[in-house]
């Protein structure tokens, strides 16, 4: 249901039309044309539109660098916008001191007050709001019942493991019910399995308390997993905003297809465009069809297909080829072969490990296709 | 199951191959150990001893001694302990020369005027039996007790009269105490004194150098390297040279009543004195002092992530409530070391209260400086430091129950 | 931290350091192994023949010496001198005597330690009597101002511990009595006083009127010490101590005291050389001596013995005044005194031992503080803590 508010994407006149309308009404959280630089030369946000609905689980995904850290910065309050307008439910918040916004706001390193035991650290949001001993006392036990840590209040953050931090940090956030809960790579410091298992968490809490999320990381895995939009930033901007599965199956730039998951990139020249098919020539060695997401005739582009969509001696296929084994390895669930697939030599392909597979060697021949609706044209 | 193993042969296995490791490892702190031994724990440890200890006189006059000691301090002396002290002491000269003076300012400090009288029996060559009658004739002060009674109160090696001495009390020849006559009272006076210029010189420190530790803590790199070469650059100058140049500034016809004269803020005729008195004492300490408070908070400051006070900003504390609930606190360590160590130096220190306090500038340790270089009387002078580093020492204990020594964090 | 101690006796115009002598004694045993040292080092250069090794305290005092006594007397015998300082005190000679190797052949000290090191047998003992008449034919028992002379050292100058004030600061009566230094009424302003019960007492007695022969006679006495104090308590809230030599010059300069007590070449320099508003009253001086000592077992006694007769001679003694504004210890020298280097400034107003300047005048009693030192430093110390 909340899909349906993103703009669809497709083309960019149209998101930006979208997004004019959205930015004034609907929106929860809107950034409007928000401009950010630390020295007056370098803007490290650029021109930025976004649009975060009321009950969202948005992701700000981008290496680092991108600006994404500095966008959530400049929500929580702690950094101004150098141009552009913020609003909160309606209400411009630019020159609103953090203190005074509302957001629960969960950090890298948890951010736990070392010198407070651990029912002080989640009550404190509420001492600060003077809100009475005994409905503090119960506010802090539901928190911590929330975030499974109930029986911990007597600690100090230094005895907890970084998980057990991180739901405390967690439930310190949420204490308060907040209009927006901000995360800034809060799951960057747990090792992968707990990283994991926090995600559900996190998820689980967003589903139950149905609140608005704001969410940064570097972690393409993550984002996916938890976010109902994810906002891919590169180079200050955003690149793409879309949800999980589109960004994963469609990605409108080589960056977005490369940051996200795995890609094969073949370089080649767009010889014509019919039907928003592109016929590409792939150097000397021969010329497939893709989709014309961002092409023109005559330029050159990256063909961007996933190693999973390529079937292996396919019964029939929209583009076929020949790819020569130069590497197999064995994970188990599945085989990863790299193939020389039309001179490119780091062409991979992944293979279901199935009961009835065939046995793969170096220097085999071995017949390839793909779909069109898998294999897309980008920019370079 | 595994085979039972010899727990007590893997002990010893582990313990040669550690031997080696460790005895290494003590060769390496040896030298440190020996030199925290000789230049620490042995100086305050002759220190203390020092403050009940001196046997000038018995060591000189060993007979006379027992004979002092047996003495009841009231009735006329005998002729037995008159001998044996006019024997003793012409005798102490040949061991070493200036053994008879050296007595004989040891009993001047509880009689003035002995040294004379002792002169008067080294120079006389005609002293025999009669002892008694003939030094009388010497000097009539003879026949009187006092000078025995000196002699007494001075003649045990083991003594408290020191470390009464120290807190203004005054040991009789009858073993009795009472207290120091007004006009030599001082040191309970100057211990107080003391303890309350090196609280507000702490305070003071404290009050300047937290602002400046947390600039130099979340400055730019750039400007904090700026600025520490700035806070140290009083280290660089000899401690004389910082006292004048505050003598330079505050003094009547200084640079600091000049300008104000010439901004018109102030009458020439009524120049502001700010030069030996308490304020030029607290000013000059607290300036040389500040680096000692800066630089462990500093060190502390640096270490505060910056993400706890947003943290404390975005759970909606005012930023006075996120500087005071939850910075602060995680710089008291650092304050805490400060603290201590700008205190436990303005408590010694001597040189700067003393050139630009005038009166007000009288501490403490300028009694124990007059004593060890003046009067010589290093066991009074040792008394009296004991006493301080007691006094030092349960500061410390404070500290410790107060903040905890673990946390404490130098520069 | 601060340990070091800034009781500097500048009193010569000198720059070096110089600790206390009373502390240096107690230094004697730890400093044995470095004298013996010096030793080591000296004892080649006294092989040569001839050679008189003289000890003082450098600087502005020892050129002054070497100008008016050494070159005269080198050029006179033809042996040679080597000079050399030393910060005072007697560990070093003490060192030297009793590992009878002696180096030093002449030692200048203070007459309290030439009486000390005398006690202790550190110094071979000088007749006095043998010594060369004065240029007026005065016996050299009669020349000699009173207490120049000791068992074992014969004084070449008396400095003097005397006030000053700035002229400017008084435009009408100027002070000319030691009354006047505590009298805050006639002329106000702060008085710089060193921190130290040695000549304050002494400078109260006599202000209070006590006359100069009896002031050790009264300060001997608990109601002499008490009066002394009173006087003392009259201007405590106007004074600014001090405790290096060079301090009082300054106080005066800057104006942070309109009088101060001073060594008295501290406050001639000053005045002559940089035109300085500085005046001293002479009124109460009290004077210091100081003294030429052989130590005991010099290997050329005799030529020292010979060193010292000439040099405290009228003539030299005289002579050194040109260098220097201290007083010689002979009286038949104070007519021959003669301008200071400037060529200008008369030296014989400006000298302690001019009988103009001895009207009302004290030599520092040495046994008199050999045995109150200790008594009225502590009750003094104490004083000025309240």
């Amino acid at each position: 249901m909340l899909r349906g508010v993103g703009p669809d994407n497709r083309s960019d006149e149209g998101r930006e039309e979208i997004n004019m309308t959205v930015s004034t009404q609907s929106g929860y959280v809107v950034f409007d044309k928000v401009e950010k630089t630390y020295d007056g030369r370098v803007l490290v946000v650029k021109s930025l539109d976004l649009t975060v609905a009321r009950g969202e689980f948005l992701t700000m995904l981008g290496p680092s660098g991108s600006g994404k850290t500095t966008t959530l910065m400049m929500l929580a309050g702690f950094e101004t916008a150098t141009g552009g307008d913020i609003y909160l439910d309606g209400a411009k918040i630019n020159h609103i001191p953090p203190h005074k916004r509302g957001l629960g706001m969960v950090f890298q390193n948890y951010a736990l007050f070392p010198h407070m035991t651990i029912a002080e650290n989640v009550a404190f949001p509420l001492k600060v709001r003077n809100i009475s001993k005994a409905d503090a006392e119960s506010k802090v036990r539901k928190a911590l019942e929330m975030v499974q840590m109930a029986g911990l209040e007597g600690r100090k953050p230094a005895q907890l493991s970084g998980g057990q931090q991180q739901r405390i940090a967690l439930a310190r956030a949420l204490v308060f019910e907040p209009k927006l809960l901000l995360m800034d790579e809060p799951l960057g410091a747990l090792d992968k399995q707990l990283r994991e298992h926090m995600q559900y968490e996190i998820k689980r809490l967003h589903e139950t308390l149905g609140i608005t999320v704001v969410y940064v990381t570097h972690d393409q895995s993550e984002a996916l997993t938890m976010s109902d939009r994810i906002a891919v930033f590169n180079d200050g901007r955003i690149q793409q905003l879309a949800s999980p599965d589109e960004l994963y199956e469609k990605p409108q730039n080589s960056f977005v297809a490369q940051f996200i998951g795995e890609n094969n990139q073949l370089r080649g020249v767009v010889k014509d465009i019919l039907g928003g098919h592109a016929r590409v020539e792939i150097g000397s060695s021969g010329t497939i069809e893709a989709l014309a997401i961002q092409a023109e005739i005559g330029k050159p582009t990256i063909v961007s297909v996933r190693p999973e969509r390529v079937e292996i001696e396919p019964a029939s296929s929209d583009i076929a080829a020949i790819g020569r084994i130069e590497e197999v390895i064995y994970l188990g669930d599945h085989i990863r072969l790299r193939m020389n697939v039309l001179g490119n030599s780091e062409f991979i392909v992944k293979v279901r490990n199935g009961s009835n597979r065939r046995g793969f060697a170096v220097g085999d021949e071995v017949k390839i296709g793909w779909s069109l609706n898998d294999c897309r044209a980008l920019d370079v | 199951m595994h085979p039972t193993i010899d727990q007590k042969a893997l002990t010893r296995q582990l313990a040669t191959a550690e031997r080696r490791n460790k005895i290494k490892a003590f060769l390496l702190v040896l030298p440190l150990l020996l030199f925290v031994l000789a230049s620490f724990i042995v100086p305050i440890g002759s220190l203390v001893w020092q403050g009940g200890y001196s046997d000038t006189f018995a060591n000189a006059l060993p007979e006379t001694s027992k004979l002092l000691a047996a003495w009841d301090a009231k009735s006329p002396v005998s002729e037995e302990l008159v001998k044996s002290f006019v024997t003793e002491l012409k005798a102490s000269k040949l061991k070493d020369p200036a053994t008879p003076t050296r007595v004989a300012t040891v009993v001047n400090r509880e009689l003035s005027g002995s040294v004379s009288k002792f002169k008067q029996v080294m120079n006389a060559s005609d002293l025999a039996s009669p002892y008694k009658e003939k030094l009388t004739a010497l000097n009539g002060e003879w026949e009187k007790p006092d000078l025995w009674r000196a002699m007494k109160i001075v003649s045990p090696s083991f003594t408290p009269r020191f470390y009464l001495q120290a807190v203004d009390l005054r040991l009789t020849a009858e073993g009795d105490v009472k207290p120091e006559g007004d006009e030599n009272a001082i040191h309970l006076l100057l211990f107080g004194r003391t303890l309350m210029v090196a609280a507000l010189v702490t305070f003071f420190c404290a009050l300047l150098g937290f602002p400046i530790a947390y600039l130099l803590a979340h400055a730019e790199t750039k400007t904090s390297n700026m600025l520490l070469i700035i806070v140290l650059l009083p280290f660089w100058t000899s401690l004389l040279v910082r006292t004048t140049a505050w003598i330079a500034l505050l003094q009547q016809n200084g640079v600091v009543n000049d300008f104000l004269v010439a901004i018109g803020l102030i009458d020439n005729d009524h120049r502001l004195v700010m030069m030996y008195n308490m304020f030029a004492t607290l000013v000059a300490m607290t300036h040389v002092l500040l680096p000692f408070m800066i630089l462990p908070m500093f060190s502390v400051m640096k270490t505060i992530k910056p993400n706890l006070v947003r943290a404390a900003l975005s759970l909606g504390a005012t930023p006075w409530t996120a500087f005071w609930k939850v910075y602060f606190p995680q710089t008291i360590p650092g304050l805490g070391a400060g603290c201590l160590l700008v205190f436990i130096l303005a408590v010694g220190y001597y040189i700067t209260p003393a050139l630009v306090g005038g009166q007000s500038g009288q501490l403490i340790s300028n009694i124990i400086a007059f004593h060890m270089q003046k009067t010589l009387n290093w066991s009074l002078a040792s008394a009296i430091a004991t006493l301080l580093l007691i006094g030092v020492l349960l500061l410390y204990w404070l500290y410790n129950r107060l903040v905890g020594i673990d946390k404490m964090k130098l520069a | 931290m601060g340990g070091n101690t800034v009781g500097v006796h500048a009193f010569r115009n000198v720059p070096s350091m110089k600790l206390g002598s009373a502390e240096m004694k107690n230094w004697n045993g730890k400093l044995m192994l470095l004298g013996a040292m010096g030793t080591l080092a000296m004892s080649v250069a006294a092989a040569e023949a001839a050679q008189l090794t003289v000890i003082s305290w450098g600087g502005a005092y020892t050129k002054s010496q070497t100008e008016a006594y050494q070159k005269p007397w080198m050029a006179k015998t033809g042996n040679t001198i080597v000079s050399a300082d030393y910060n005072g005190g007697l560990a070093e000679v003490k060192a030297q005597v009793e590992s009878k190797n002696v180096t030093w052949d002449v030692v200048d000290v203070e007459t309290s330690e030439a009486i000390s090191g005398c006690n202790d047998g550190l110094f071979e003992k000088i007749d006095a009597s043998k010594l060369p008449k004065g240029d007026n034919g005065a016996s050299p028992m009669d020349d000699f101002v009173p207490g120049a002379i000791t068992d074992c050292a014969i004084s070449t100058i008396a400095y003097a511990n005397v006030f000053g004030y700035d002229s400017t600061k008084f435009s009408g009566d100027k002070p000319t009595k030691v009354a006047d230094f505590f009298d805050l009424k006639k002329f106000p302003g702060k008085r710089g006083l060193k921190k130290e019960a040695k000549v304050n007492l002494e400078m109260a007695l006599m202000a209070d009127g006590v006359p100069a022969a009896d002031v050790y006679k009264v300060l001997a006495t608990k109601e002499g010490v008490d009066r002394a104090f009173k006087k003392l308590e009259t201007i405590k809230g106007s004074i600014v101590w001090w405790e290096a030599g060079a301090q009082p010059p300054q106080l005066l300069a800057s104006g942070e005291v309109t009088m101060t007590t001073a060594y008295n070449g501290r406050l001639f320099t000053p005045a002559v050389t940089e035109n300085k508003p500085f005046v001293i009253v002479w009124d109460g001086q009290q004077q210091v001596f100081d003294t030429w000592a052989i130590p005991k077992g010099s290997k050329n006694k005799d030529l020292a013995l010979d060193f010292i007769a000439f040099s405290t001679s009228t003539k030299p003694l005289a002579d050194q005044a040109r260098y220097i504004p201290y007083g010689p210890a002979r009286k038949s020298s104070a007519p021959l005194v003669g301008k200071f280097q400037d060529d200008k400034t008369d030296m014989a107003p400006n000298m302690p031992t001019n009988p103009a300047n001895m009207t009302n005048a004290i030599v520092q009693d040495v046994k008199f503080w050999a045995d109150h030192y200790d008594e009225l430093n502590e009750r003094f110390v104490s004083w000025i803590g309240k």
